[in-house]
């Protein structure tokens, strides 16, 4: 089979579908947006994450035409909307509150907007039935909002942005309302739908599992900037710095001074009296700068007995557990006082573990376990 | 259920004695067949009777009926307006002095009201009659109008309005399909509340009211003047009935709006169960 892999961004002939060009956006005083430049293609599925008040919600609104550009500007299909009114863009949002109108039924919340194309009605009847059989909700179609689950709701809502077979879909905490389970379930009806219609998504979330799961690239923010942008697997295995890589998951964070030791391989000299950290590197350090190195604790094995094979191995003591059912999180501390976190996944009954509380345990891991970050 | 205790009743029937009390004599008396009001000579309809041949009272319940419809309207369509402009039209210079504005003739003097319209319509040379009504009670009633509503529009949720324009709809068609159908309930209120405002109105409607032109309250003042007759009674209890319907209708409409809401989210909860 030659299936080719989906990777727009990565081919320099690929027209981006949204450019924000050198955009700054600020209320007043407060800056929400600092000088953005970020292009998203056709067809994306594209998460902007961050923690609330880093702006991402900010962009989704300019995006939409309800909050002005101070600077700089947007361009969707190669054309400047910055005087596009809301009303004339070929863009749809799904909002956080689902706002439904809550005066007319399922079947005239998704019309609505067809009504406002001066569409006629077998085209509206039409596209309306297509869009309730897309979200499942065909026997609902009378029904008011209220009268309708959480969950159900959220579909209606998404079914009345995509009516207008938009060219950009915005969802800003598309998920947020829902209970755990039925949001894993959802995310992937999402991932579905954004399939079979080929529109281009662009979501806001501060759920990084969420953004992991559904997102073909992640944008993470903070303060107004984007500090990475790259495919989920990329932000959790190569953070660029160390506020992405503890945004994105658990984390250890070793900090020290470096030197190179052969080929892309450096020691990092991390506290007194304790053998220095070997780790592989494509980015060059010189010798005496400060350097982190970010470890997943799922990166860290941990054991009894010093193992023979690895490059780093320490001992310490298990301070404490934490048992989730199918993984099981060991904070060990160093002799130096550090705690390090490793985890296992618990392919054997808890009854038959055999490090527990106090136990003194070796931990190791690999020299390319590890990203080495300069900030 | 529990008994009410002795203290219950009592204040129960004090209270309601003070409140009704004195329209029960009216109504009483408005049977009497005497002619003079505080003694009684038997059971009669006589003055209903004559109150349906009595020209001048049924002009003036006709003018105010008009004036009424009228000017809450015109009152209405103003309030909501001026409402919607102060509520989303965000931080606009001189904001905080408009809206202060709207709501200064709620506690302006009536009387004050009353001669400066009076003084303006003579200053224009507009003749006083029931055009100067309607807009005297438009002015007063208006503010009311937009209180009500106003009060309904900051608790609304601004992304309905959003999603109308992301939608596709102008900013009109907004307001018109989105905004306007889910405060509807606060402008109804708005429009009655100006209406029965409008239908007792005595002291401004005294100032701008013309000789072409009497509404009933002055009527009545007038006519009380002169010694109350049982004819007034008649009038006043037929009031005191049409007040009763209207506000016994209206207790039921929303009553059963609001069971048949409750039964229909009832009915989902069971579909969804």
């Amino acid at each position: 089979m030659n299936q080719t892999v989906f990777a727009p961004w990565d081919d320099p002939n690929a027209t981006p579908l949204i450019r924000f060009q050198n955009v700054t956006k600020r209320f007043g005083e407060f800056t929400a947006i600092d000088d953005l430049t970020l292009d998203i293609y056709a067809q994306e599925f594209f998460a902007l994450l961050g923690p609330s008040g880093c702006g991402k919600t900010t962009m989704m609104r300019m995006l939409a035409g309800f909050e002005t550009v101070t600077e700089g500007r947007i361009e969707l299909a190669g054309q400047d909307i910055g005087p596009v009114p809301p009303n004339e863009r070929a863009v749809n949002m799904m909002f956080q509150s689902y706002a439904l109108f809550p005066h007319l039924s399922v079947w005239e919340n998704i019309a609505f907007g067809l009504r406002r194309d001066r569409k006629t009605k077998g085209e509206i009847t039409a596209r309306v039935e297509e869009m309730l059989k897309l979200v499942r909700l065909e026997k609902f179609a009378q029904r008011k909002p209220h009268q309708i689950s959480g969950g159900q709701r959220q579909r209606v809502a998404l079914a009345r942005s995509l009516a207008k077979a938009p060219k950009l879909l915005l969802l800003d905490e598309p998920l947020g309302a829902l209970d755990k389970k039925l949001r894993q379930d959802t995310q992937f009806e999402l991932m579905d739908i954004q399939e079979t219609t080929g529109t281009t998504f662009v979501i806001v979330t501060h759920d990084q599992e969420e953004a992991m799961t559904v997102a073909s690239r992640v944008a993470v923010m903070d303060e107004g900037r984007i500090m990475q942008v790259a495919t989920p697997a990329a932000i959790y295995e190569y953070p660029n710095s160390v506020y992405v890589a503890d945004f994105i998951g658990d984390v250890n964070i070793i900090e020290g001074r470096a030197s190179p030791s052969g080929d892309e391989e450096y020691k990092l000299d991390w506290t007194e009296g304790q053998a220095p950290v070997l780790a592989k590197s494509q980015a060059t350090f010189s010798e005496g700068q400060e350097a982190h190195l970010a470890i997943r604790p799922e990166k860290i094995r941990i054991s009894t007995e010093k193992p023979d094979d690895a490059v780093n191995a320490m001992q310490g003591k298990v301070l404490d557990i934490a048992y989730l059912g199918n993984l099981s999180t060991y904070h060990v501390e160093l002799p130096g006082g550090q705690v390090i976190k490793a985890q296992t996944a618990n392919t054997r009954r808890i009854a038959r573990r055999d490090i527990t509380w106090e136990d003194p345990v070796w931990i190791s891991w690999s020299a390319t376990a590890g990203v080495m970050l300069d900030q | 259920m529990k008994r009410m205790s002795w203290f219950n009743v009592t204040s129960l029937t004090l209270g309601f004695a003070f409140l009704y009390l004195p329209m029960l004599v009216l109504i009483f008396y408005s049977f009497n067949a005497s002619k003079l009001v505080t003694v009684w000579a038997g059971f009669s309809t006589r003055w209903y009777g004559e109150l349906l041949q009595n020209e001048a009272f049924l002009d003036a319940a006709w003018v105010t009926l008009k004036v009424a419809v009228i000017s809450s309207s015109i009152a209405t369509v103003l309030g909501t307006m001026a409402a919607y402009v102060l509520v989303r039209g965000g931080r606009f210079l001189g904001r905080t002095l408009f809206s202060g504005m709207i709501y200064a003739p709620l506690v302006m003097p009536e009387v004050i009201t009353g001669l400066s319209l009076l003084l303006l319509f003579i200053g224009i040379g507009l003749d006083r009659g029931v055009l100067t009504i309607v807009l005297a009670h438009t002015t007063f009633s208006m503010c009311y109008v937009s209180v009500v509503v106003s009060s309904r529009l900051v608790s609304f949720d601004r992304s309905l309005e959003e999603a109308a324009l992301d939608l596709g709809s102008t900013p009109f068609e907004a307001f018109r399909l989105v905004t306007l159908p889910i405060i509807a309930p606060a402008v109804i209120s708005g429009w009655l509340l100006a209406f029965t405002l409008s239908l007792d109105d005595l002291v401004i409607a005294s100032f701008t009211a013309g000789p072409a032109a009497t509404t009933l309250p002055i009527k009545i003042f007038s006519a009380v003047r002169l010694g109350v007759s049982p004819e007034i009674n008649a009038l006043s209890t037929i009031m005191i009935l049409i007040v009763t319907v209207g506000v016994v209708t209206a207790s039921l409409v929303s009553k059963r709006n609001a069971l048949r809401a409750q039964n229909e989210v009832q009915a989902a909860e069971r579909a969804a169960a």
